[in-house]
């Protein structure tokens, strides 16, 4: 498809800083993808730390270990770290080491910016985290900080709360415009609109999400911060304002938000399908056409988390026929995945198992989405544990799934040395396995009337909830396998791996040499 | 590529910039927006806050509508509240009358304020009053009790599969957020 015309030898480049200064002083995008992956994936530790003394809690009724009030705090704190600190930042790292080598050019169109982006985020989630240490404890409100639970109901950490979201804002707005800024400009010649990777193309349209959406967040913090310590209204029926409009323009941000965490994760697969199917992708131009309008679509679905506020019947019927219209686009693309395969030469390569269990997972966890748009079943599930399957399946077995591929995919690239495959196939073979005790047994707990939130529930729920507290444990652990597979792979044990990696790999990542050079496309190539 | 044909990134970032600013300003926008657009539909419940004037409204008794009333307190907000009659039947256009009743049973002073919310929300538009306590603070010295009189009538137009809606008072305790304002109410 393409050539690299030159492969960078950059010798005499290296005055760069040594040791700590060079991580906070960098401006290369491979070595800010490397803090932003590391970043998520201690995030992503941490966060799921929170969440198993969240099983631990729930593993048997009654109240064992924590004080309610901190049980909501880890839910919190949980849905906030593992959607702003693990998802968001490993795909924005992701993007960092790959747009620029997917496209042919030689950094991120604004470098510097680029440093800021990363840099001002660990501060964002130490605020966030030592706000759990105050007087009265972190936010409790859940994750959508819902008002008056935010507003009149919350601690004095609130304003803890806002600022450091302000902060992850403000960090993936610079990182959306950044990503925008390059694709447009820093395309080498002859890469065309209609030939650049999806995984390029899928976060393209994130970035414009990105930017259209995170000021909206920000504006719903900054309501809550004046309704709670300055006296406006917004949201406070006593003072004109109504509580009922916090959850739209919270979901309004909220539901492009979620697919924010998706579409890099179908441009990955897009990406890996490919690759060990030796085939090309089966509809390259539905696919971008299909991330386009599910972006578009985003925009107009947001009141199917509100189905029971209240709403007209009108309005109940145009929310619930725009979401599933939503699944077309997303159809689409699991037949696009599958058709590729289809007749393929497949071999089943780590990153491919991964991938191939994101397409079933994630499809399920579409399946139950679709559940949940029909209006009159969703007054049922609402605000119960078939929610929490749902969501869990679409980004743990989904985004995270998808996350893991990429690495597994791009490691060797990165690194020079392939990974430790057999550690890594006991990775998979634990999170797949882990990851359906954990969440497949919620569909029924969430059918039967379990809700969401809470620390204790009724007798009947307890068999299922040991098991999945017993599936989330094993989730849990099964993670310290990646770690160990990813810090084996950057102390550079392993095979060496060719240039291309993957046989049946393409693209202009694997013309470079493996490891890829701290510079490269500095002269672009020309794409044929 | 040299300095010289490296492409010109301002004009991009300067409008990517716009958009995120745009942005903010439509988060907030959606503020009035939202009710600008409840007023005209009437879809979350609100009634005009300000008198309805009774002027050459005719009378439609060739139906009957009930209307019917709940009262409550917010969490925090300890006054009794109640109201003379649970529901009353009115032909559309028709004026009635029906007293709430408050005792502040507390030691302080508290200033209330009653947020209506009518369901079917539809309705909430066709709900005239003439005269109403909730337009007002309403404030009671510790121990103190008053009548609180609201006059209304159905706007004929009311949607004809509309024969019964429920009107909800909530009381609030806004002494704090009104702390300045003297009581000039009785
Ligand atoms: C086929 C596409 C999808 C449909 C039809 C769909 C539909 C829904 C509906 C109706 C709800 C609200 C349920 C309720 O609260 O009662 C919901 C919740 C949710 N969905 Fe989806 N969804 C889809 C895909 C996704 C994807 C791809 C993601 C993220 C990657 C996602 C993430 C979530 C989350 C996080 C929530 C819960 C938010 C909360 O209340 O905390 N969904 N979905
Ligand atoms: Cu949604």
């Amino acid at each position: 498809m393409s050539t690299a015309t030159e492969h960078a030898h950059d010798d005499h480049h290296h005055h760069m800083p040594t040791g700590i200064k060079r991580w906070i002083f960098t401006t290369n995008h491979k070595d800010i993808g490397t803090l932003y992956l590391w970043f998520a994936f201690i995030m992503f530790l941490v966060g799921g730390a929170m969440a198993m003394v969240i099983r631990a809690e729930l593993f048997q009724p009654g109240l064992q270990i924590v004080e309610p009030n901190f049980f909501n705090q880890m839910t919190t704190v949980h849905g906030l770290i593992m959607v702003f600190g693990a998802v968001m930042p490993a795909f924005t790292g992701l993007a960092n080491w790959l747009v620029p080598m997917m496209i042919g050019a030689p950094d991120m169109a604004l470098p510097r910016m680029n440093n800021w982006s990363f840099w001002i985020l660990p501060f964002a989630f130490i605020i966030l985290l030592a706000s759990l240490f105050m007087e009265g404890g972190g936010p409790a409100f859940g994750w959508t900080f819902y008002a008056p639970l935010s507003t009149t109901y919350s601690g004095d950490s609130t304003a803890l709360f806002v600022f450091s979201v302000h902060i992850m804002g403000i960090s993936s707005i610079m990182g959306a415009i950044n990503v925008i800024v390059t694709i447009w400009n820093m395309r080498a010649p002859g890469m065309t609109w209609m030939k650049m990777p999806l995984f390029v193309w899928t976060w393209l349209i994130t970035a414009f999400l990105l930017i259209a959406v995170m000021p909206v967040l920000a504006g719903a913090v900054t309501m809550v911060l004046t309704d709670k310590f300055f006296g406006t209204s917004f949201f406070d029926a006593a003072g004109g304002g109504d509580p009922v409009m916090f959850q739209h323009i919270f979901w309004f941000f909220g539901h492009p938000e979620v697919y924010i965490m998706i579409l890099p994760a179908f441009g990955i697969i897009s990406q890996i399908v490919p690759t060990f199917s030796r085939k090309k992708l089966f509809g390259y131009a539905s696919m971008v056409y299909a991330t386009t309008s599910i972006a578009l679509l985003s925009f107009i679905v947001w009141a199917h988390h509100m189905f029971t506020t209240g709403m007209p019947v009108a309005a109940e019927l145009f929310f619930m026929i725009a979401t599933m219209l939503i699944s077309v686009p997303t159809g689409v693309k699991v037949f696009n995945w599958v058709a590729t395969m289809w007749r393929g030469s497949l071999t089943f390569e780590v990153p491919m198992l991964f991938a191939l269990a994101f397409i079933v997972l994630f499809t399920i966890g579409g399946l139950s989405g679709l559940m949940l748009a029909i209006t009159p079943v969703d007054f049922q599930y609402h605000d119960t544990y078939f929610v929490v399957a749902h969501f869990h399946y679409v980004l743990v077995s989904g985004a995270v799934f998808s996350i893991m591929a990429a690495v597994y995919y791009w490691l060797p690239k990165w690194t020079g040395k392939m990974f430790d495959v057999t550690l890594a196939k006991w990775h998979f073979w634990c999170s797949l396995i882990s990851v359906n005790v954990l969440f497949f047994p919620m569909h029924f707990i969430g059918l039967a009337g379990m809700p969401r939130r809470i620390p204790d529930y009724a007798l009947q729920f307890a068999d299922f909830n040991k098991w999945i507290s017993i599936g989330g444990f094993a989730f849990g652990l099964s993670q310290l396998i990646f770690l160990a597979v990813v810090i084996k792979a950057c102390r550079k044990q392993g095979e060496p791996v060719s240039d291309q990696v993957w046989e049946g790999a393409e693209g202009l990542e694997w013309e470079i040499p493996s490891p890829a050079p701290y510079h490269t496309f500095e002269t672009p190539p020309v794409v044929k | 590529m040299s300095a010289s044909e490296r492409p010109q990134h301002g004009r991009l970032v300067v409008k990517l910039v716009a958009i995120v600013v745009g942005m903010f300003g439509f988060g907030f926008a959606l503020v009035p927006l939202y009710d600008v657009f409840c007023d005209i539909t009437g879809i979350n419940g609100k009634t005009e806050n300000t008198a309805a004037v009774y002027d050459g409204v005719t009378v439609d008794t060739s139906r009957t509508v009930t209307v019917e009333f709940i009262t409550r307190t917010n969490s925090g907000m300890p006054w009794e509240f109640t109201v003379e009659t649970r529901r009353v039947d009115v032909h559309p256009g028709e004026m009635a009358q029906v007293n709430f009743f408050a005792r502040n049973p507390a030691s302080r002073d508290i200033v209330g304020q009653a947020v209506p919310s009518v369901s079917p929300g539809q309705a909430a538009l066709f709900l005239n009053k003439t005269e109403c306590f909730c337009f007002n603070h309403q404030p009671l010295a510790a121990g103190a009790e008053a009548v609180m009189p609201m006059k209304f009538y159905v706007d004929p137009q009311l949607p004809e599969d509309i024969r019964f809606f429920t009107v909800q008072y909530t009381l609030y305790d806004v002494t704090a957020s009104v702390a300045d304002v003297a009581m000039n109410q009785g």
